[in-house]
């Protein structure tokens, strides 16, 4: 172990993480106010405002040499004996420099900017620049440039840190961003006709630290001081990207990448960035229904639960569609519930939609061609309860030789059931349907029961990435009136004691299928890996907590 | 040093001199010859380093000490770098060796890549030396078809190739990680060092990048050995052991308010005064000088108490500017008003920033807009202070930037401002009478948020001074881009 000193803290680390100065003085928890280095991007050192005073402190005397002049701390390698200095005098008089050096030719219209709250040359400047303004000349407009079908530039808001130009061509490699002129005429911009449409072109939004690059679908909508932030997942692929969901009053405004260096690093794509509008869609199915003589049946809340368990108890023979849509816990619940009521009642899986080809990108990232978030989770509870996971093309053929006469179809498939053909062959056999869907299909029109279904921000629970990691996240909005979350029914259903917790749901399923054993304990939020740990379990013999992987923040 | 002769200019004036008849008649490649039959480029790297020849295009690095710094065990290829984009204001030594005696300077060339296993050379040239490009072409097709370029040159196993590129005009690439950003294609902005170039240079190989009359000393140090070299020139002071001492000529270039204004070969160390007086014909109109530019406008201002300063690497640095710079004395005679000078200068600097760090991008423009503000007759005393601590905080030097270029902008506003206080003081004055004790520029608001919380007083939160045209200079102002 190397050891360094910031600001007077001893830090251990290692040299072969290869840290930078930033990343070293945030490990003794002091603080480099930086615009141009971000941890997924290339070091180029412009913006100046991490200088920093380094020397080296000799391992046998103890002396400390500074070096005379300021050295930016992005682009000072950690290394044994490294000494930084944050809070000296120099350096403050360096930012309150760049920082007035930055705000020459702001417009500083922070109260119609859209970054305002989250914008670091705001924060910076409370922080470290000047207390008044000495700069002889008054504010500017900002010139908006429109650059791409997501993406607006408010020209003189920038500041030049060329974040979104090095992601254009080291993350997406479509290099679609530039600068433009020279000196303090320099802009961002694009080549005539070629504008930023890539698909991971929402990224430079959140790259951007001050306002000068704006989401079309966020610009104006809310003043992000309104909206709370809740760690998610993304549920529109099989990469399962860590997101956070940002709402306002239950309702989302916006989805942005949350750092998981083991899944999605700092990115999203915008499919699933701009795919929450169906979460509000009007078209939702709310409230539960029963077919009745003359039309539907509306049920409440506390009926529904009663007449379900009567329906399925006299049904006796039953099957169920789990979807890939479902979370880990609801579709143990749902295999428990109908297994329960029948125990050699066939599950199969839900479609898994797939859409052309992966996408990869040069950065690293990757679009699944699998567009669903916990194939792979279902598939093991199905697995588990079964020995094997019938696609859901076989569910008439299992019905028939199994004679079951009501069959529970969840789908919460955000565009919609992908395919049906196997629906008249199930409608001859005359079977009852539950539908617990998000929005109406032919299925509903032969329903016994229609229930409506949770989005995937409304819901708790686990989901198992294509490379089986497998995340928890809380609910980040509630949702609409009369719509019942999944697990909360069938906990219900179950008979069970107290309120639904996915948590403890999660823990039982630990226990009992040997694959999900690596979720023992507290999942951390980058979720865990259970392959590895399937591995270890192999190996060893005991479950091996990797649940302590250090989290470093962008 | 009477007895000086000048050899980097003494072709300068013959006839046709640009041709290799007229070069290799004057003793030219003769050196070359006789170094690649007798000398091993381990003598040759010898003979540079005791001669102690020091980097002429600014920064006065020792040459033989940059070469040692390529990697030993490296598998290649390694590159050369000619620095011929002498764009530095004063300056144009580099273009009349180019024009009238590019042989010269390809010979340099040759003997250090010779010296330092380099099989290729770049020239970056700057844009507007057509002549110099256009001799400079042929120079090198004589030199190929001679056999002095090319494989295995005059039956040697050394072989190299010289190709020329021109710049585009940009200030920049002359800086030296700019220019290999250039060549590579991309954006000239400058390199973040370490890894230097002569680690992780051209196309990340290892690069050396000499200036061009650099290189042509190298072929006279062969020439006439390093005793010779060492014999012109100032010695190591005794009392600082981190001086290797100024020797060599120097090609300076005079201009400005002088009546013979031109390309100067003399000895380093000479008298800025004698330079002037001696060579220069003194200052025109029988007037007194006021300024002297040492080495290009970055090196910053001599004023006329310290016309003894000797041209050294070491002597303009005692004397409160930035080094010798590239030679390029320009002279303002007593007349000349400072801030013109600090105008001319901040706006050449502010329209040549690469825009990459904030410090120079943003605060060179600041000073100008500054600078402009006291000439249009809106001068503040406590601009001065601003402009001070601009010409301070901006450049390599304080680490604010990553190239040395932002140095030049701050050395010709520090020096101006430190030396010619008085002269700017009264020219505020004098220019705004009414105004010249303002603390605040019009216009300003001074936010109450912005004191400490224990200082928030009543008299600070209504303390709003509101310019009563502030709504129409809004709108008037221009964009600024």
């Amino acid at each position: 172990m190397a050891i360094a000193l910031v600001d007077g803290i001893v830090v251990e680390f290692d040299e072969r993480e290869n840290l930078n100065g930033i990343q070293l003085a945030r490990r003794a928890g002091v603080e480099i106010p930086h615009y141009c280095w971000h941890p997924g991007l290339s070091v180029v050192a412009s913006c100046r405002m991490c200088l920093v005073e380094i020397g080296f402190r000799n391992a046998v005397t103890g002396e400390v040499r500074l070096l005379p002049k300021l050295v930016a701390a992005c682009n000072t390698p950690a290394q044994d004996g490294l000494v930084l200095v944050t809070q000296s005098a120099k350096v403050q008089q360096a930012r309150a420099m760049v920082q007035e050096d930055l705000l020459l030719r702001h417009p500083v219209d922070c109260p119609i900017c859209d970054k305002a709250g989250e914008c670091l040359l705001q924060d910076y400047y409370y922080r470290y620049g000047h207390r008044q303004r000495r700069a002889p000349w008054g504010p500017f407009t900002s010139r908006r440039k429109d650059i791409g079908e997501k993406i607006t530039l408010f020209v003189d808001r920038c500041i030049m840190c060329s974040r979104c130009v090095r992601f254009t061509r080291e993350i997406s490699g479509t290099a679609e961003l530039m600068i433009v002129d020279r000196g303090n005429h320099q802009e961002i911009d694009i080549f005539p006709g070629f504008p930023i449409n890539n698909k991971l072109s929402g990224n430079v939004v959140d790259l951007c630290p001050v306002g000068a690059l704006g989401d079309k679908e966020f610009l104006y909508k809310q003043r992000v001081w309104y909206l709370t932030s809740h760690p998610s997942v993304c549920v529109q692929c099989a990469t399962g990207c860590s997101i956070w969901v940002d709402e306002n009053q239950d309702r989302i405004w916006r989805l942005r990448p949350r750092e998981n260096p083991f899944v999605n690093k700092w990115w999203m794509c915008n499919d699933g960035r701009y795919a929450y509008p169906y979460v509000h869609s009007p078209q939702r199915l709310v409230g539960a229904r029963r077919k009745a003589p003359d039309g539907w049946c509306d049920l409440d809340w506390s009926s529904l639960v009663e007449e379900l368990r009567q329906f399925l108890e006299q049904k006796e023979r039953l099957a169920a569609v789990v979807s890939p849509f479902l979370t880990v816990e609801e579709a143990y619940l749902l295999c428990r519930a109908i297994r329960q009521v029948d125990p050699r009642a066939p599950l199969v899986l839900g479609d898994v939609p797939q859409v052309g080809e992966d996408e990869r990108f040069p950065g690293g990232f990757a679009i699944a061609r699998e567009k669903c978030p916990n194939r792979r989770g279902v598939e093991e509870v199905i697995a588990h309860f079964i020995g094997r996971v019938p696609p859901v093309e076989e569910l008439p053929e299992l019905v028939r030789r199994h004679g079951a006469q009501a069959v529970w179809l969840s789908g919460e498939y955000p565009q919609g059931w992908a395919k049906l053909e196997w629906l008249p062959a199930l409608a001859e056999l005359g079977v009852a349907l539950i539908v617990h869907d998000l929005f109406p299909s032919a299925l509903c029109d032969r329903a016994e029961f229609v229930v409506g279904a949770p989005a995937f921000a409304e819901k708790a629970g686990s989901y198992v990435n294509r490379h089986d990691r497998l995340q928890s996240v809380p609910a980040a909005i509630r949702p609409p009136k009369g719509v019942f979350p999944a697990g909360r029914l069938l906990w219900r259903l179950l008979g069970q004691e107290g309120t639904y917790e996915p948590a403890s749901v999660l823990q039982e399923v630990a226990r009992n299928i040997s694959y999900f054993r690596a979720a023992l304990g507290t999942i951390p939020p980058v979720g865990v890996d259970l392959k590895v740990n399937l591995l270890a379990v192999a190996e060893n013999g005991t479950v091996n907590d990797l649940g302590t992987e250090s989290l470093m923040i962008g | 040093m009477t007895e000086f002769e000048p050899v980097l200019l003494a072709n300068k004036d013959k006839d046709r001199s640009w041709t290799i008849q007229v070069y290799e008649g004057s003793g030219g490649y003769a050196t070359l010859r006789h170094v690649l039959k007798e000398k091993s480029p381990e003598e040759v790297r010898k003979a540079v380093d005791s001669a102690r020849l020091r980097g002429r295009g600014g920064a006065g690095f020792l040459t033989a000490l940059k070469w040692s710094f390529l990697p030993k065990d490296h598998p290649g290829p390694f590159y050369m770098c000619v620095n011929a984009d002498e764009s530095e204001p004063g300056t144009f030594c580099n273009r009349v060796q180019l024009e009238c005696d590019p042989h010269q300077v390809l010979e340099g060339i040759i003997l250090s890549c010779y010296a330092t296993g380099v099989q290729r050379a770049y020239i970056y040239l700057r844009y507007e030396y057509h002549l110099a490009f256009k001799r400079l072409t042929e120079a090198i097709k004589e030199a190929y078809d001679k056999n002095f370029l090319g494989r295995n040159i005059r039956g040697h196993d050394f072989s190299l190739d010289i190709y020329v590129h021109r710049g585009a005009g940009a200030y920049i690439c002359g800086e030296e990680t700019g220019l290999l950003s250039s060549l590579e294609g991309r954006r000239p902005y400058p390199r973040s060092k370490p890894p230097y170039p002569t680690v992780r240079g051209l196309f990340g190989k290892p690069t050396i990048i000499n200036n061009v009359e650099t290189l042509a000393c190298v072929r006279h140090i062969l020439e006439r050995g390093p005793e010779w070299f060492r014999s012109i020139g100032t010695p190591p002071p005794p009392d600082d052991p981190q001086d290797p001492g100024s020797f060599g000529p120097k090609i300076f270039c005079l201009s400005g308010h002088v009546n013979r204004p031109g390309v100067y070969e003399l000895p380093l160390g000479i008298p800025c005064g004698e330079v002037i007086e001696r060579y220069g014909g003194g200052v025109w109109k029988g007037r007194r000088v006021k300024a002297v530019v040492v080495g290009g406008i970055s090196t910053g201002l001599l004023s006329a108490s310290e016309l003894e300063t000797p041209l050294d690497f070491s002597g303009p640095i005692r004397a409160g500017c930035l080094g010798l710079g590239t030679g390029g004395v320009v002279v303002l005679d007593e007349t000349f008003p400072i801030v013109e000078v600090m105008y001319n200068g901040c706006r050449f600097f502010a329209h040549e920033s690469c825009g990459q760090c904030t410090p120079c991008r943003e605060g060179v423009p600041y000073a100008l807009e500054v600078i402009e503000r006291i000439r249009r007759g809106e001068g503040r005393l406590v601009d001065l202070d601003t402009l001070s601590e601009i010409g301070q905080a901006i450049g390599i030097t304080p680490g604010t930037t990553i190239c040395g270029l932002a140095d030049g902008a701050a050395w010709v506003i520090r020096t101006c401002v430190s030396k010619f206080r008085e002269e700017l003081e009264d020219h505020i004055r004098r220019t705004n009478p009414q105004g010249y004790r303002r603390r605040l520029p019009p216009g300003t608001i001074v936010l109450p948020q912005g004191a400490p919380a224990g200082i928030v007083t009543r008299k600070v939160q209504t303390q709003w001074t509101i310019y009563p045209n502030y709504q129409l200079e809004m709108i008037n102002k221009p964009t600024g881009n």
